[in-house]
């Protein structure tokens, strides 16, 4: 059906990558130039309001909020984009192996998911960082464990479907093995949903990095993340309310830019879509 | 003549942005009638408008799709003037409808007795008791056993042909003037076709109810209906009487549907006793597992129960039998596909369990397999050229250019040329079955074991499919069992017919000879379930 071209008009594209160009010209050209040190102390000027030499004003410590920011995106994407690739890779791993295989495998690794599931994210990923201590890569590796489960069952449930389609009994007849039959026919049909998962992911990931900074377990001060940059501006909310408005933004800008571009890429991968 | 029932006139129905790409009207100045307790047929294939014209009827259209000009006067009153709450009295109340596919067409959520009374409820005034008594008499009418019983039981319970009964019963009760029946018994194997249809027509006469029957099928119509309309592409192309129409077909439209139907040629090419036998089949029993409990699965399910059967080079064996026979697991066994639980299955003399690796790669290559529906047998996201292409991956000493020649050759062959980049849905599904028979055909197998190919496909394509699917057959000489519900294409294709049911083989035989002269009493039940309007041209 063709509607009108108003409704052709990919408005989830067009500010979906707006959003996210933003974040990546900022940690682009954080990685060159920041107007000011991110961590340089400047106690001359603290919990200055925004202004021409500080755009998003200064932190009780007179440090730069757009440099923390800057640095902020870089670290918090980082974490994030670490996490999807790690919770994703293995989840999808995990989901086409017990989907596809069935039987004892599928029973165990789904109970082990099912445990994981029992606990809250964040909560988990808490005691995994008392345990591993607190630092980035512990921080990936705890947040991917906890997301894990739920991409593997996503993954597992649209291969169920597609493991009983009848082009993949006429791959089998075709003589192909299983390896080949799951990566060439399962994984590009299981794929679509997994992409729209992993830029919902990536904002569910900022959002429990920053909720683990804010606790004070996530990326260690005085680097800054906007989690931790929220956590420090707690107590100076009503004095310097810019101090929790602009990561506040930061972290809503982000998260919404990736999913709503995450809606636009599942359309474009569609090859049904095409005509 | 008495006054129309249903008049509809000059019907025109547009999707909304058709025009402006220059696409032609879903339904163009369509007109016919239907008088009171009369039997008429809407015949036409795929895309030509039926189900849009019943949807009409009862302003249902899908969004994006509206009437444009025309009018639908249902006992003089123009359908098009009412308000909203006048046509949901209308629907229901005054026309029923009976849907296709009877699996989804009932509520899962509620018992029978919800939906049997919700009609009653709704369009006549009666007490709880009297709605009761009302349900309990059209379920006997509907001919459902325990009628009692089936109020209190949800619709998972039934088979295909019992919902469809019970969705009968269920449109029949507010006792409608007009019934439309769009497709009623299409996903319904032969057997229940014939009773479910039989009771439409029993009960319509018996209720004075007009029936407005929409089907691609010319046996239904012409064992059913009295009238029938052709459509083609949202026009209307000939209307009359059916034995007219059917016989001396005027428009070239209709004759080429008539002369889709399979027939059986007058002269059958012998069968070559000697030559060698591909497949043999002894005593083979197939077993799914039980339904898996708490601790450990239930019993398994015996589906095919020591069955023998062979297949020779050149040869295409029929494997008849209606839904749930076993006759689809076969063909999977016999290809290896379902481990058997008994019995050996054999391939040019090998047992198929006992093959080494070498041999069962061989073996993989030349048995094939074509399906029945073809939007689910090939990969969305594979491009034709490499799906057609996928056996020969497993050919040894076979470079990727000769590789794209076989199969621009194989395609070439089922007409398909040129279509190797293409992507499945950008395909009819004729185009699609051809894709199915080039996969099966392009490593040169010594067996192809074909699942219902044509019963997914329009009348005109079915012909079309069937016909090329024979000479690739007699042209490559490969042995063939062919598994499918439809005697009348059994009629044409098969040299040698295999019955089954329940699991077991009831009557095996050459084709003219189960045809003409069967032993068993499922052969015949199944023989005279057949529609075929071969009755109607003797008395024409």
């Amino acid at each position: 059906m063709t509607g009108p071209a108003i409704h052709r008009l990919p408005l989830n594209a067009i500010l979906g990558t707006a959003l996210v160009g933003l974040l990546v010209a900022a940690i682009l050209i954080g990685l060159f130039w920041m107007p000011y040190g991110p961590i340089a102390i400047d106690l001359d000027h603290p919990l200055a309001p925004p202004s021409w030499a500080h755009w998003f004003g200064t932190d009780q410590f007179g440090r730069d909020v757009l440099s923390r920011a800057m640095l902020g995106a870089r670290i918090s994407t980082s974490i994030a984009l670490g996490t999807v690739v790690v919770a994703i890779s293995t989840g999808t791993c995990v989901g086409l192996i017990t989907g596809f295989l069935r039987g004892w495998t599928d029973r165990l690794l789904m109970a082990a998911s099912d445990a994981i599931l029992a606990f809250p994210g964040i909560l988990l990923a808490l005691a995994l960082i008392a345990v591993l201590g607190s630092s980035r890569s512990s921080i990936i590796l705890a947040l991917s464990i906890a997301y894990l489960p739920s991409v593997a069952r996503v993954v597992r449930s649209a291969v169920l479907s597609i493991r009983e389609r009848e082009y993949i009994e006429a791959s089998r007849v075709a003589g192909d093995g299983t390896i080949y039959i799951v990566l060439r026919h399962v994984l590009p049909n299981a794929l679509p949903p997994v992409v729209v998962l992993a830029t919902s992911l990536f904002g569910w990931v900022v959002l429990a990095e920053s909720a683990l900074s804010f606790l004070g377990v996530g990326v260690p001060p005085p680097a800054p993340s906007w989690g931790n940059m929220l956590s420090d501006a707690r107590p100076y909310m009503e004095a310097a309310n810019w101090l929790s408005i602009v990561p506040g933004f930061c972290i809503m800008g982000t998260v919404l830019g990736v999913n709503l571009l995450g809606d636009a890429l599942r359309d474009w991968l569609d090859p049904r879509g095409e005509t | 003549m008495p006054a129309p029932l249903l008049q509809v006139e000059g019907l025109r129905i547009l999707a909304v942005g058709h025009e402006a790409d220059g696409r032609p009207p879903l339904l163009d100045d369509f007109s016919f009638d239907v008088a009171p307790g009369e039997f008429v047929a809407i015949v036409g294939e795929s895309g030509s408008g039926k189900t849009i014209t019943a949807r009409a009827i009862l302003n249902l259209l899908p969004p994006g799709v509206k009437r444009a000009a025309g009018s639908i006067r249902l006992d003089g009153r123009d359908l098009m003037t009412l308000s909203p709450d006048q046509m949901r009295k209308v629907r229901g109340g005054d026309v029923g409808m009976v849907f296709q596919e009877p699996m989804v067409s009932l509520n899962p959520a509620l018992t029978i007795r919800c939906q049997l009374a919700e009609g009653l409820k709704l369009h006549r005034k009666l007490s709880s008791v009297e709605i009761h008594r009302r349900c309990l008499q059209m379920l006997t009418r509907v001919q459902i056993a325990d009628p009692e019983r089936c109020l209190a039981s949800y619709p998972h319970e039934f088979s295909g042909g019992m919902r469809q009964r019970i969705m009968l019963a269920s449109v029949l009760l507010p006792k409608p003037k007009l019934l439309i029946a769009d497709e009623p018994t299409t996903a319904l194997d032969t057997l229940s076709q014939r009773e479910v249809l039989e009771l439409i027509v029993e009960l319509a006469r018996d209720d004075g109810v007009a029936v407005l029957l929409i089907t691609h099928d010319l046996g239904l119509v012409a064992q059913y209906a009295r009238r029938v309309v052709v459509l083609e592409k949202g026009r209307l192309v000939e209307s009359g009487e059916t034995q007219q129409i059917l016989c001396h077909p005027a428009h070239a439209y209709t004759q080429r549907l008539v002369n889709s139907l399979p027939h059986r040629p007058d002269v059958r090419a012998a069968i070559n006793a000697n030559a060698p036998v591909v497949l043999s089949v002894a005593r083979a029993s197939v077993d799914y597992p039980g339904r898996p409990g708490l601790l450990r699965a239930g019993p398994p399910k015996r589906v095919v129960k020591n069955v023998d059967l062979q297949v020779r080079e050149g040869e295409i064996v029929a494997l008849v039998g209606a839904s749930g026979s076993g006759k689809t697991t076969l063909g999977r066994a016999v290809l290896g596909l379902k481990p058997l639980s008994g019995g050996a299955i054999r391939f040019d003399g090998v047992d198929l369990g006992a093959m080494s690796p070498r041999q069962s790669i061989d073996f993989r290559r030349a048995a094939q397999l074509v399906f029945q529906d073809p939007f689910s047998s090939l990969d969305p996201r594979t491009r034709i050229g490499d799906t057609v292409g996928a056996t020969l991956r497993h050919v040894s000493g076979l470079g990727r250019a000769e590789r794209r020649a076989r199969v621009e050759a194989v395609l070439d062959e089922v007409g398909l040329a040129g279509f190797a980049e293409r992507f499945p849905h950008q395909m009819s599904g004729g185009q699609r079955q051809r894709v199915a028979i080039a996969r099966a055909i392009i490593s040169r197998p010594r067996l192809v074991v074909a699942d219902e190919p044509v019963s997914a496909l329009d009348m005109t394509i079915q012909l079309q499919v069937l016909t090329l699917f024979q000479k690739l057959q007699s042209q490559y000489g490969f042995a063939c069992l062919f598994i499918t519900h439809d005697l009348a294409v059994v009629a044409q294709v098969a040299d040698w017919v295999v019955v089954m049911s329940e699991g077991t083989v009831v009557e095996s035989g050459m084709t003219d000879a189960i045809l003409d002269d069967p032993q068993h009493e499922y052969t015949k039940a199944l023989l005279s379930a057949t529609p075929s309007f071969s009755a109607l041209a003797l008395t024409a």
